[in-house]
């Protein structure tokens, strides 16, 4: 029997051998080097490792824009516009996230490499998941995205609550794991492939005789997906593990995964399934509402700002999952566009809640920021433009994204879900001018003035510049997210 | 003996459902993640009886896949696992109760 070696485009995996090279590379530094690798100079590798991916972006951008989208490794990788830019957006988290996660080092008294070392293994998963064109792909970077996670939720070792939460989120989403990869199975059984592109092509040129299997199957990936995403009902482990991770990581969660998983999700949905819109398209509707009006409401009654943040996140998971929805060349652009401002957005956020958490990361009540922007103009400043960017307020990028995505499900042909989500982004309003208010309330109890750490600033700072800049110019990313669309793979 | 594959396949549904229900019921985190496993194993005998059906040798390479990542969970979770006995020295998930909300 002959092996037949399949061909690999290297430039294609060259973000992710990059990403994944850095982490063993690193690894093997703190093995192999006499003095211990210190924090700064793992900060400064993972910062230029993922400087590096995003240089790869652009060459495998100006490859696709002259060659088109392509697969390779037996079509089970693909290199198209969507993947390149969703690997730019985690590419810019990593980046962020490394700065943050260096200050909370320093602070919680953290040494070694492991905390970068495990963060560049996930977010190479991450970048697998968006260039991932067969199931069993999705699945190997799902779980490289979500072991490294695991740890990371755990690292901090002084607070009970993050073994709490990596055991809760360990256990969730080992079990939300098993039913996609069950979902797959049974895909693959109804369909003969897990590769998306030849299970698009079976459904296209065949009737499928029984679909119970294939509807089961589709089903379960959906539920593995919604799972990740935290989209209601199956959002019950997000606030715990939001509150108990450490700050950084909840970070790097909120942003890395939601671009990861959605652009696998998009890549299913729209690419495989795409025939049989008619059938999952109601299961998406009933997600989406449940998704956007459960995560707005319960996040009014919170009173710990990472739980806020985790029925915030929850909220925008429904939001994105309206363009999946739509399921057009304009929902998949809207999507595109909603992560891309939604993730320096969150980064930032949740490195000034990183800052106010203050030593041992503990101080995450909502009253720890009564009068913080009185006190601090800059920094309180800083929250409340990256709070209302959430919220959707004109002028920042979270109007475009919402609007965005609302334009292309009315052109979709859903008006009725439209208005729903609508009333949901008002509900949530509520929490997020709430705790706006606080920012600027009165300072009745003497606070400690929070001291911004160089890099952490200048990660708020890029969140809010990104926000407040491309809010009101948001030609260029509207541009770039519509070319990525343009180039997506079939 | 022939043996028809619909067997296999209600087989592998029935220790997944198995799986599901213990997951779902049980409040032992060990237990919890013995289930997770015997749902991968489910799953595993589904690609296997698939591929068979299908003469497909992509079905039995993708078990491969499939039981590298639930042994590299089994090294991830039992570290947690460990991480969260020393501290309560139990691993009833009841018991972990500090968030609430």
């Amino acid at each position: 029997m002959k092996l037949i070696v399949p061909h690999i485009h290297y430039l294609a995996i060259l973000p992710v051998l990059i990403l994944f090279g850095g982490a063993l590379g690193l690894l093997l530094a703190t093995a192999l080097v006499r003095t211990k690798v210190t924090t700064r100079v793992a900060t400064a590798v993972t910062a230029l490792v993922s400087l590096g991916a995003l240089a790869a972006t652009f060459v495998q951008w100006s490859y696709v824009a002259s060659h088109g989208a392509t697969t390779t490794v037996a079509h089970a990788i693909v290199l198209d516009g969507f993947s390149v830019v969703a690997t730019g957006v985690i590419a810019v988290g990593l980046f962020l996230t490394a700065f943050v996660a260096h200050d909370w080092s320093l602070r919680e008294h953290v040494s070694g490499a492991e905390f970068q070392i495990l963060a560049l293994a996930s977010t190479s998963g991450a970048v697998l998941m968006t260039q991932a064109n067969d199931l069993i792909v999705i699945f190997l970077g799902l779980e490289i995205l979500s072991l490294g996670l695991y740890v990371l939720a755990a690292f901090d070792r002084h607070r009970a609550k993050s073994s709490e939460a990596a055991l809760k989120y360990f256990l969730l989403g080992g079990f939300a794991s098993a039913i996609f990869i069950y979902g797959a199975a049974l895909v693959y059984g109804a369909t003969g492939s897990t590769n998306l592109t030849s299970i698009s092509y079976f459904l296209g040129s065949n009737i499928v005789l029984r679909p119970a299997l294939l509807y089961a199957g589709g089903a379960l990936l959906v539920v593995g997906f919604a799972f990740k995403v935290a989209a209601v009902p199956f959002h019950l482990w997000s606030p715990d593990v939001y509150e108990g991770a450490p700050t950084p990581v909840t970070g790097f969660m909120a942003s890395i995964v939601k671009v990861g998983a959605f652009a696998a999700l998009l890549r299913v949905l729209v690419s495989a399934l795409g025939t049989q819109m008619d059938t999952w398209r109601p299961i998406l509707w009933v997600l989406i509402v449940l998704t956007t009006l459960v995560g707005a409401s319960l996040g009014v009654v919170q009173r710990n700002a990472k739980r806020i943040l985790a029925y915030s996140s929850v909220n925008h998971a429904g939001f994105i999952l309206l363009g999946v929805w739509a399921a057009t060349l304009r929902g998949t652009a809207a999507t595109l566009f909603y992560v891309m401002t939604y993730v320096p957005v969150v980064v930032a956020t949740f490195a000034v809640v990183t800052l106010v958490g203050g030593l041992g990361d503990e101080n995450h009540s909502i009253e720890k920021y009564r009068g913080l922007a009185r006190r601090q103009p800059w920094l309180g400043g800083a929250l409340a433009v990256l709070l209302l960017s959430q919220l959707g307020a004109p002028l920042t990028t979270g109007f475009y994204a919402k609007f965005t995505v609302l334009a292309a499900v009315v052109d979709a042909g859903s008006s009725t879900l439209a208005v729903i989500a609508l009333l949901a982004a008002a509900i949530a309003a509520f929490f997020y001018l709430r705790w706006v208010m606080t920012l600027y309330a009165d300072d009745d109890l003497e606070s400690t003035r929070i001291v911004v750490p160089p890099l952490t600033g200048f990660v708020i700072a890029v969140g809010v510049a990104a926000t407040l800049v491309f809010g009101v110019w948001p030609g260029p990313i509207a541009a770039l997210a519509q070319h990525a669309t343009v180039l997506f793979s079939p | 003996m022939n043996v028809p594959a619909a067997w296999y396949l209600i087989l592998a549904a029935v220790l997944f459902g198995i799986g599901v229900y213990g997951f779902l019921t049980r409040r032992s985190a060990l237990i919890m993640f013995m289930c997770v496993e015997l749902m991968l194993n489910a799953v595993n005998l589904t690609f296997v009886t698939f591929a068979r059906t299908l003469s497909d040798v992509g079905g039995q390479a993708t078990v491969f896949f499939v039981m590298v990542v639930a042994a590299a969970e089994v090294t991830v979770g039992l570290g947690i696992v460990v991480a969260v006995f020393r501290r309560r020295s139990s691993t009833s998930v009841d018991e972990l109760s500090e968030m609430k909300g």
